[in-house]
């Protein structure tokens, strides 16, 4: 027993020496690569790893290169403070994660206490995907940053889209029963009610997180209820799965979604045969985007089989490597103090900017639904001959909600 | 509203017959060695595996016949080889064995097929509308996933009840020692149920692999429920782990569809009374149902609905 102890502490000491002497900058990425989540995790660690590959080509970032460090949450936010730790003991300034605001509420708590009792291993948290606008409002803090816009943002753009379509009249809801799903619910309720008072809500569902493997029970009750349209904010296998049962019910709604583009979801779309009816609120289409990006989009589909499904983590890497050059240090507080009000051409073209306020990205918004593609179109989704066409485009200025933050600086 | 009660029984019934396809298995061989079999969903998952791997090779027909088999070899090796080494050592280190087992055969599956759920599809001879009610369409596999259920359910019948094997086996059900006695090896027999009971849990994993997502944390996903069943059910008693397995999958299947809450029967002084359990629905609760069965049962009828002895 003593022996394995002193055993292990020299393999841990070598272990944590290595990691310091590293002329590398570690970038955690805390995300489910096992469970219901995995199937989104997995694809989002390929974009953080392409893109580190990207840039360490063209000669890394102030003379080191990036590495991704993959760490499985679980999609559990105790488990992921248990990676977040490892990773800052492996040298790690930046920590990034997207899928669940639970996780991302933990994330951003531990990085406050971390950087307070340890300064000289402090961390950013840089959150690509975690929408619970509560994050860059209450919970705000100089630590965080969001490149996705918030679940408010997303809600508010779909409802202006809904509100000049008259053939909606009945809406159902189904979110996932956690802060995010409780965040889509109420905003969706209370969007419509302001902008589409006509309106009546059949349905207000919430069913457990990723733990749902046959949404039949659902889609009944859906269909039951008379909705022509379904609100969801449902990701990851909850919405390839529920997309998949309404096919095989043979569900005929119009779908409003954040992530309807995730895995699994075109071809259960394609499946239903609904061309055009189901929308989702991203911050990028590929057929629409600037031809530079294409090329972007070509070689990542070309290399992993799969869409270019997070612009904003394009945005999010780009901006922390020049942010590392403006400050000539991957210390994050000198980091963080780049990136607030950080101006940025975006993966579509646009100009987004990083609000100082409360460290919320602004970019440009696309609605689009999934359909035939036009003649010239040159991508569709997932092997199905369908893409995802722009409906409507909502300014980054446009997208702009007050924020109740009062962000607390660091001397 | 008729809508709503035929699907919902339709999906509780088929819900309930996986479960129950499952369930036989791990009842008989909890009744007859004693042992809580924690990897008994594992070897269901092993067959969703062995499936998509079989099918994707030489189709789905064979993959239906030999997954099982395969399945039902390695329960009878893991029996052979392991679980009747820790026997001598009685029922704690028994559980803590399937309990290992479990987590290990996770790993493997892991290792050979990654950590994504794998693209096992409904075979394109069962890819069609069944029927078409109330505009509601129903998917032919799940006919095709109920009628095999049932099928096996009718095999299992005849064999306990007609032939010779099933009544030593239902023999060794209630009154194990005095089987030894009349000279049967029992040990065998243990081994042979253990290989049919993971063979059993194997088809119903081909089967439900296309419907639900042939993934990692499936047998952990299903594995709780299964206990649920087999004590509902009661000990020893393959009608009871019938029944409940039914009751299971109807009651999950319609609480979903129940919007009520403690406010609609109590009226809005509900949230005062019981805070935010008010206006929780039926709906959102659903899955946590089997278990406050689960904990009712044990409370009320230990034996189970129809279970005859306690251990």
């Amino acid at each position: 027993m003593r022996r394995a102890l002193a055993s292990s502490f020299i393999a841990l000491s070598v272990a944590m020496g290595s990691a310091y002497a590293a002329d590398t900058i570690k970038i955690a990425y805390i995300d489910p690569l096992s469970g219901g989540g995995a199937s989104v995790g997995e694809v989002g660690l390929k974009h953080f790893q392409w893109l580190a590959e990207q840039i360490n080509a063209s000669g890394g970032v102030i003379g080191k290169k990036l590495e991704i460090l993959g760490l499985d949450n679980k999609t559990n936010p105790q488990e992921s403070l248990v990676q977040a730790q490892k990773a800052i003991d492996q040298g790690a300034h930046f920590l990034t994660q997207g899928n669940g605001s639970s996780v991302g509420a933990a994330l951003t708590d531990f990085a406050v206490k971390n950087n307070d009792r340890n300064p000289d291993k402090q961390v950013l948290y840089l959150n690509y995907a975690a929408v619970d606008p509560v994050l860059t409002n209450d919970k705000c803090n100089f630590w965080h940053f969001r490149w996705d816009a918030n679940s408010d943002i997303k809600m508010q753009a779909l409802t202006n889209y809904m509100k000049d379509k008259p053939n909606i009249k009945k809406v159902y809801l189904i979110n996932q029963d956690y802060s995010f799903g409780e965040s889509v619910r109420t905003e969706a309720r209370k969007m419509l009610k302001a902008k589409r008072p006509d309106v009546q809500i059949v349905g207000d569902e919430k069913h457990p997180l990723l733990k749902i493997t046959d949404f039949a029970p659902y889609v009944a009750k859906i269909k039951a209820s008379g909705a022509d349209t379904v609100i969801t904010g449902n990701w990851g296998q909850d919405i390839a799965l529920l997309l998949k049962a309404a096919a095989d019910a043979g569900l005929q709604v119009d779908w409003y979604t954040y992530y309807a583009g995730g895995a699994g979801g075109p071809t259960a779309i394609k499946q239903s045969n609904i061309p055009d009816r189901v929308f989702a609120i991203v911050e990028g289409v590929p057929n629409d985007e600037p031809a530079e990006t294409q090329k972007i989009e070509q070689e990542f589909r070309t290399k992993y089989g799969t869409t270019f499904w997070y612009p904003r983590v394009y945005n999010e890497v780009y901006m922390l490597a020049q942010a590392i050059k403006d400050a000539n240090s991957d210390e994050p507080k000198a980091v963080a103090a780049k990136l607030e009000g950080m101006k940025f051409k975006t993966f579509m073209g646009g100009e987004g900017y990083m609000r100082k306020d409360d460290h919320q990205f602004f970019q440009d918004m696309y609605i689009a639904n999934l359909g035939p593609l036009p003649a010239g179109a040159k991508f569709d989704e997932e092997g199905t001959g369908w893409g995802w066409k722009t409906q409507g485009v909502v300014k980054a200025k446009d997208t702009e909600l007050p924020t109740t933050c009062k962000m607390d600086r660091p001397s | 509203m008729l809508e709503i009660i035929t699907f919902s029984t339709l999906n509780g019934v088929l819900y309930g017959m996986v479960l129950f396809m499952l369930a036989s298995g791990l009842t008989l061989i909890f009744s007859m060695m004693g042992v809580l079999n924690f990897a008994h969903a594992s070897f269901y998952m092993l067959g969703a595996y062995f499936g998509f791997e079989i099918s994707r090779r030489i189709g789905f027909w064979p993959a239906l016949i030999v997954a099982p088999i395969l399945v039902g070899i390695v329960g009878a090796l893991v029996e052979r080889f392991g679980l009747r080494r820790v026997h001598k050592f009685g029922h704690v280190p028994e559980l803590l064995f399937t309990f290992g087992l479990a987590f290990v055969i996770e790993e493997v599956v892991q290792m050979i097929w990654g950590k994504l759920p794998v693209d096992y599809r409904v075979p394109p001879s069962l890819d069609f509308t069944a029927f078409r009610l109330f505009d509601t369409t129903y998917p032919a596999y799940k006919m095709f996933m109920l009628a095999i259920a049932i099928g096996m359910f009718v095999a299992l019948l005849v064999v306990l009840n007609k032939t010779r094997v099933g009544l030593i086996i239902q023999a060794s059900l209630t009154h194990p020692n005095t089987v030894a006695m009349l000279g049967h090896d029992v040990p065998t027999i243990f081994m042979a149920v253990f290989g049919a009971g993971s063979a059993l849990a194997g088809l119903a994993g081909v089967i439900a692999g296309p419907a639900f997502v042939t993934q990692p944390a499936m047998a952990a996903l299903l594995g709780p429920i299964l206990f649920v069943v087999i004590v509902v059910g009661g000990l020893g008693s393959l009608g009871g782990a019938f029944a409940a397995s039914l009751l299971i999958g109807l009651v999950q299947t319609f609480a979903v569809a129940i919007n009520g809450s403690l406010a609609d029967i109590f009226g809005a002084s509900a949230a005062d009374w019981f805070g935010d359990l008010g206006t929780v629905t039926v709906a959102q609760i659903a899955p946590i149902i089997p278990y406050f069965l689960l904990v009712l049962v044990l409370i009320i009828k230990p034996t189970g609905l129809f279970g005859t002895r306690e251990t």
